[in-house]
Order: structure tokens, then sequence, then C-alpha cells
């Protein structure tokens, strides 16, 4: 008999692991923004989210609607715990969002709206990596319910994980434009993916260290024995990712994404495994927080019949507006 | 304690702020995807510019509303776990699935299918993209279907068993939450209120055109088209509606007294009260203007049938009697006025100036947002007319709400309001922009760019990313009539 609650927790994990990836680069991409010359090489890193931003920030909605259903304790305590985080992000998310539409609609302001797309998602990807972070470092909970005080999502701790998001997501947007674009565009998106890169290295190796001084049972769970057996060749498989990352950004077209992508899922491979069986660390696991039976096996039918139409469709879509983004000319 | 009370009404005040806004743009979006799929239907099947020019002209506008109203959304999504963490602990296991539903079902569609509707035209050909415009139209429905069952569940609680832990099981069927006694009559009512309020939009869009040039053929087809829907389906609404009152009737009868302004009970035939002014604290409507013994007529079908008042509930279980009574009558004078519209433009068509008939075109133009006003009353009385229970009779909304102090609440309501209103405000100008722009033949699809249309690099230069390319797609232009 299969455990249903393990199951739900891989399925909500999935669903954070896919918005991250694929809004991971549109939001890289409005990161990055400030640094792509005003016209041409804007419109063009627009246009290759344009049509699919709006599928891809929807796993976001499956993550915390599933969160919800699936784990209502832990969504009733996450999200008061880390509440102005999550407003941060929300209403970073509306300026990311309406930008879309907005600095076409608008050429006097255009200036203004994307501004609003990078600060919309800078505000958004910091705020989603403080909140891993605050996930992290542990949340009180006293009778079904967050008892900690304000700021407690407020650490170095979280703002490193918040910079380190930050940096991730940008290296996602980068690589994704060096897949989409060609001619000197794709060259400035190579410079900053390998920026982002080096970035990106530099901040997981900070917080993998800093989780293991971050509570005991995390250094236990990565250093003891017989962890240390299983747990060993995680760091060296990331290091060879990296590696070949590096090369593959010198002349790759579609590789340093899937590179970036293989390291954002090893990255989140491991803070699960520090994490588990824990939903909302120290105290609550996912036994704890788990909706009952007859929910988890409703949605599960649901799951079943259209997670893979959704992933079908959504491939179709990906692959109705494949190849590089055009640029200027044929009208 | 006086402090967690004002946390609770902030938060309320801040989903109540939200939501109202968010649902702006579903009541606008989930007709006008419709409007569009039908738009495009037509096109394909006679082949005249006009209905593709007007697809494209309404496709600009949608892909705005769209816009906002999935960036409003995602935050109605995580507001029941910001502000009302202990009703999303208690009630998750039950709405939580049915939310999750809605996001498998219907947001992945929508946004899906949505760059395909909007971008796509030219590249998957004419009867895809149709194909991608209907999954968007039926993603709206199935959304609402959802939604709307979350919300009746709260209405009208059923099948559910309450666990140790104080949390709502669900029960023996999934069926008896999904289908609760109040879900079937809120679903007709509010898809038909987003129809309306569409047809109102187009239409006053259509008028507007009409009045500045009465020739002119995308003007005349939206405007025939949305007075047609004025004319049909306004009666239905108000039917619709009645069914519902009498639904509540029985289920939240609190709902229907405060509704009616029935402070007492009326043991020989109520009163319709038409107009007044409610005071709760003498518990008598003053001023009322009322016709004897019809509210027993409408809601019992007899004259002298009885109807308890709010005298028969305890006072701490009865709903604000006040924004209820007002915004009821808002909402019901706007179904009048709109099937005012309606029998208007059907004796206009008989006598030949639909097209040719300032006044009405005028009427129209005034009834252009009514819609939303009518259905922002209509979802504060069912909302309001629910207090004080979040799950009725169940579960208090003052019992419901996150741990959180009042200046954070205070704070987040500051910082959606502020944005709400500029972000949106800018929108909401950006689309009336667009509907004041005169549809013209060879309407141009969504806008990318100013350095020209997108196309894909592949070994061919790829197709535009404009839907409709005039060399691409037929070019007959007979008139509108």
């Amino acid at each position: 008999m299969f455990d249903l609650t393990v199951i739900w927790a891989f399925i909500i994990a999935f669903a954070v692991f896919a918005y991250v990836v694929m809004d991971g680069f549109d939001l890289g991409i409005g990161i990055l923004f400030p640094t792509f010359a005003v016209g041409q090489e804007r419109d063009r890193a627009m246009n290759s989210i344009a049509p699919v931003w709006d599928g891809n920030e929807t796993w976001l909605v499956l993550g915390g609607g599933g969160l919800f259903a699936a784990f209502p304790l832990a969504y009733a305590v996450v999200l008061p715990a880390t509440y102005p985080l999550i407003i941060a992000m929300l209403l970073g998310l509306v300026f990311r969002g309406v930008a879309f539409e907005f600095r076409w609609r608008d050429p006097a302001h255009r200036a203004f709206w994307d501004a609003a797309f990078t600060g919309g998602s800078l505000v958004a990807a910091m705020a989603q990596g403080m909140t891993l972070g605050a996930l992290l470092q542990g949340i009180e909970v006293v009778n079904r319910a967050y008892a900690g005080s304000w700021f407690d999502w407020l650490t170095p701790y979280t703002l490193l994980t918040g910079v380190g998001t930050v940096a991730g997501y940008a290296l996602l947007g980068a690589t994704w434009l060096v897949w989409k674009l060609d001619g000197p565009e794709q060259g400035h998106a190579r410079r900053m993916a390998k920026r982002a890169a080096w970035a990106t290295f530099a901040l997981m190796g900070a917080v993998s260290l800093y989780n293991l001084a971050l509570r005991p049972e995390y250094a236990e769970r990565w250093l003891g024995t017989p962890e240390l057996y299983y747990t060993w060749p995680v760091p060296i498989v990331t290091g060879a990712l990296a590696l070949m990352l590096l090369r593959a950004l010198k002349a790759g077209e579609a590789a340093p994404f899937w590179l970036s992508l293989g390291l954002f899922l090893l990255g989140m491979a491991g803070l699960g495994a520090t994490m588990w069986p824990n939903v909302v660390p120290p105290s609550l696991t996912i036994w704890d927080a788990a909706a009952p039976h007859k929910s988890q096996e409703f949605m599960l039918v649901g799951v079943a019949i259209t997670l893979p139409l959704i992933l079908a469709y959504t491939a179709w879509a990906y692959w109705v507006f494949r190849g590089k983004v055009g640029h200027e000319g044929y009208h | 304690m006086l402090e967690n009370l004002d946390a609770v009404l902030l938060a309320r005040i801040q989903f109540a702020f939200t939501v109202s806004f968010h649902f702006i743009f579903p009541a606008f979006s989930i007709g006008l995807a419709s409007y569009l799929a039908v738009l495009e239907g037509l096109w394909l099947k006679t082949g005249r510019q006009v209905y593709l020019d007007l697809f494209k002209f309404w496709l600009k506008i949608f892909a705005i509303a769209f816009a906002m109203g999935v960036v409003s959304g995602i935050v109605m999504s995580y507001q029941f776990g910001t502000n009302w963490a202990v009703f999303s602990d208690k009630a998750g296991p039950v709405i939580g699935p049915l939310m999750a539903y809605e996001v498998l079902t219907a947001f992945f569609l929508e946004a899906g299918f949505l760059g395909v509707m909007l971008f796509g035209m030219n590249k998957v050909g004419k009867r895809l993209h149709f194909a991608a415009t209907l999954m968007v139209a039926v993603g709206t429905f199935i959304s609402a279907f959802w939604i709307l069952s979350v919300n009746s569940w709260m209405q009208t609680p059923t099948g559910f068993v309450m666990g140790v832990n104080g949390q709502f099981l669900p029960g023996e069927s999934w069926w008896d939450i999904v289908f609760n006694p109040s879900f079937p009559y809120r679903l007709v009512h509010t898809v038909i209120a987003a129809y309306l309020t569409t047809a109102f939009v187009v239409g006053a869009v259509g008028a507007w055109h009409l009045l500045k040039d009465k020739t002119n053929p995308h003007a005349r087809t939206m405007f025939s088209m949305a007075m047609w829907m004025a004319a049909i389906v306004a009666p239905i609404q108000i039917f619709a509606g009645d069914m519902h009152g009498l639904n509540t009737l029985e289920h939240q009868p609190a709902k229907v007294m405060a509704m009616e302004g029935h402070y007492q009970s009326h043991p020989e035939g109520a009163p319709l009260i038409l107009f007044g002014i409610p005071d709760s604290e003498a518990k008598t409507v003053r001023y009322a203007i009322e016709i004897p013994k019809a509210s027993s007529l409408i809601l019992k079908h007899d004259l002298d049938a009885p109807l308890a008042g709010l005298d028969t509930i305890p006072d701490d279980e009865e709903p604000p009697v006040g924004v209820v009574f007002w915004s009821f009558r808002v909402m019901v004078g706007i179904g009048f006025a709109m099937l005012g519209i309606g029998l208007w433009s059907l004796v206009a068509r008989r006598r030949g100036t639909l097209y040719d008939w300032p006044l009405l075109h005028r009427a129209a133009l005034v009834m252009g947002p009514s819609g939303f006003v009518a259905v922002i009353a209509g979802w504060i009385t069912t909302e309001v007319g629910r207090q004080p229970w979040v799950v009725y009779g169940v579960l208090r909304t003052a019992d419901a709400a996150s741990p959180l102090d009042a200046p954070a609440v205070a704070a987040s309501l500051l910082a959606f309001v502020v944005v709400y209103f500029a972000v949106f405000g800018v929108g909401t100008w950006y689309i009336v922009k667009l509907m004041s722009k005169t549809p013209e033949p060879g309407e141009k699809g969504v806008k990318r760019g100013d350095t020209g249309p997108i196309r894909t690099a592949g070994i061919t230069p790829g197709p535009t990313q404009n839907p409709g390319d005039p060399d691409v797609l037929p070019t007959s232009t007979r008139e509108a009539r």
C-alpha cells in the first residue's frame, strides 16, 4: 500500500520545482532586464517569454493550492509566519505580470513599465528565496498555529537564500536567452550567464555550508554515519555539473539552460533531503500536516488524469513557439 | 481582545477589497472569452472579415484584462493562508481539493492555450487556433465552476463531518460537497451575470462608435450582437436570480430577511419594501415605501403566507442589514435597467432604427459599466449576508483569522489599496483607450514591439506573431448588417 502522504509530498515538490525552473527563467530575465539595451534587445527578451509566462506562473498556484489541499496545516502555518514576504512576492508578481502587456500599450511610459518588470521580478525572487530560507531555519508552531514573532523571517541566513535565489534565477534567465537569441544579443546573454553562474556556485556553496551549521539534525543528515555513504556523491555531481555548465557556456545553445536546470534539481533535492520528513521544520512532519486520506485520494484522481494532459499541452505550447525569437524586418 | 478584533476587521476589509477588485476581471473575461470564441467561429463559418476584425479588436482588450485577472487572482489563492490561517487549517481538507481541481482543470488550460490564442494564429493554423480559443473559453467556465462550488459550500455547507482536531473532514461523498444546495443556483446566476456584464461592455463600445459613425459596420455588428444578448439573457437572469433567492430563503433565511429589511415577522403576509432606510438600532425600516403582502407573494407565491423576520434570529447571528438591503437593491435595479435596454433594442429593431437611434445608443453607453456594479453589489449581498459566519452556521468569521497583529494587516491592506488603484487603474485606462479606437478592416492583432512583428528564425523565415496577417487571411469585407 502506497503512502498517499508521501506521494503528495512528491507532487507538491514537483510543482514547486516546475515553478522554480519555469517562472525562474521568466523572473531571471526580469532581473537582468536593465542590462539589455533599450529597443530590440529588450523586446526580443520579453517576446521570448510572452507566450509562456502565464502558464509558468500557474505552477505557483498549484504549489500553493496543492499545499492548501494536501497539507492544510503547513499552509496555515507558513503563510502567516512569512506574511510580509508573501505579500511582497504577490505585489512583485502584480507589477511583473502587467508589465508584459502594459509596456506595449504605452510607449511613452515604457521605461517605467520596464523598471516595474525588473523591480517586480527582483522582489518576487528575493521574497521566494527568503521564504525558503525561513522555512529551512525553522518555524515555531504551538497549538496548530504560528507562534513566532514578526521578524523571525529576517536573518542573515534568509538574506543569503534570497540572494542565492536571485542569482540562480538570473542564471536560468540568461541561459534561456542564450537558447532563444542569436547574434550580439546572444553574446550578451552568454556574458551575463557566466557571471550569474559564478554567483550561483558561490551562493549555493555558502547556503549548503550554512545549512550544516543551521540545525544539528541537518549536519547529522549529511555528515553522520551511515548517511555520509549516500550523501558524498551529491556535492561531487553538483561540481561536475557546474564544470560542464562553464564549458557549455562557451558555445552551447540549449545545453547551458538544461545544465542550469540540472543544478536546480540537485539543489532542490538536497534541500528536500535536508528537511525530510518535515514539511515545516523543526516540528511538523508531512504526516502531522497532511489532509485526511479521503481528500488526498480525491485529488490524486484529478492529478493522475490531468497532470499528463497539462504536461502534454504545455509542451505543445512551447513547441509552437520553438526556435530563436525573431528580430526586426520582415514586413 | 479589542486588538484582535481590529485585526479581523482589517483582514475582512482586505479580503473584500482584493476579491472585489479581482472579480471585476473574470466577470469580464469569462464573457469576453466566449464572445471571442463566437466571433472566431463565425469568421471561420462565414469568412466575413468583420468578424475577424472584431475578434482582433477585442483580443487586444482581452489580453490586458486577462493579465490583470491572473495577477490579482494569485493574490487570492495565497490570501486564504496569509490572513485566514485558522479557516485554511480547518476547511482545507474539504475546500482545498476543490481549489486544487480548479488549478488543474482550469488555470492550466487557460494559461496553456492563452499564448497560442494571443500570438499563435499563423503558427498553428486557423482550426487549431480556434481550438485554443475554445479551450481558453472553456477554462474560464471550469474555473467559475470550482470556485463557485467552494463559495457555495461556505454558504451552504454539506457533506462534511467534524474531526476531533477541529477540522472539517470530507464525509460520505464528494458529490454532496461539490454540489451543495446553493451551488447550482449560484453558478447559473454568476455565469449569466458575467455574460451580461460583457454584453453591456460590448454594447457600449458599439454604441460609442455608432454615435460617431452610424454606418460603421463593425460598430453595427457588435452593437446588434450585444443587444440580442441583453434582450434574451436579461430576462433569463432575472428569473435565475429569483430562483437563487428562493434557494437562499430555504437555506439562509437570515440573509433574505436582511435583503428584504424584515426586522419583524409577518404572520399574515409580508410587505415588499421597495425603498427605505434600515435602522438596526430601532429594528425598523424608516420612510419605507412598501407594497403590502408582495414579499410573501414573491418568496412564497402566496399573499398571506407568513414570513419570519430577524426577530426570530439571535442578535449575534444577524448579518448587517443596511449593507445587504442596499446592495441588493442596487443589483436588482440594474438588472431591470438591463432588461429595459434589451426591450428597447427590440422595439428599435422592429422599427428598423437599431443603428439610428442616438438616445438608445447614449443609454447603452451609460449602461456600459453597469454589469460590474451589479456583480459587485450581488457579491456584497451574498457575502455580507452570510455574516457573522465564514462557514455558514458552523464557523464564525471572527474565529477564522490568522494570528496576526493589526499593524501587519493594516500595512499590507494599505499596500494593496495603493498598488491596485495605481496598476489596475492604469490598465483600465489602457483598455478604455483601445475601446475608443475605431475598429477597422484589417485590424491588427496583439502588438509585440515597435520593431515589427515577431517571427521564428528557423530554417525558413517563420510567420509573424500577429494573428490575422492580411497576406494569409481572407479579406472579403462584405458589409455587416
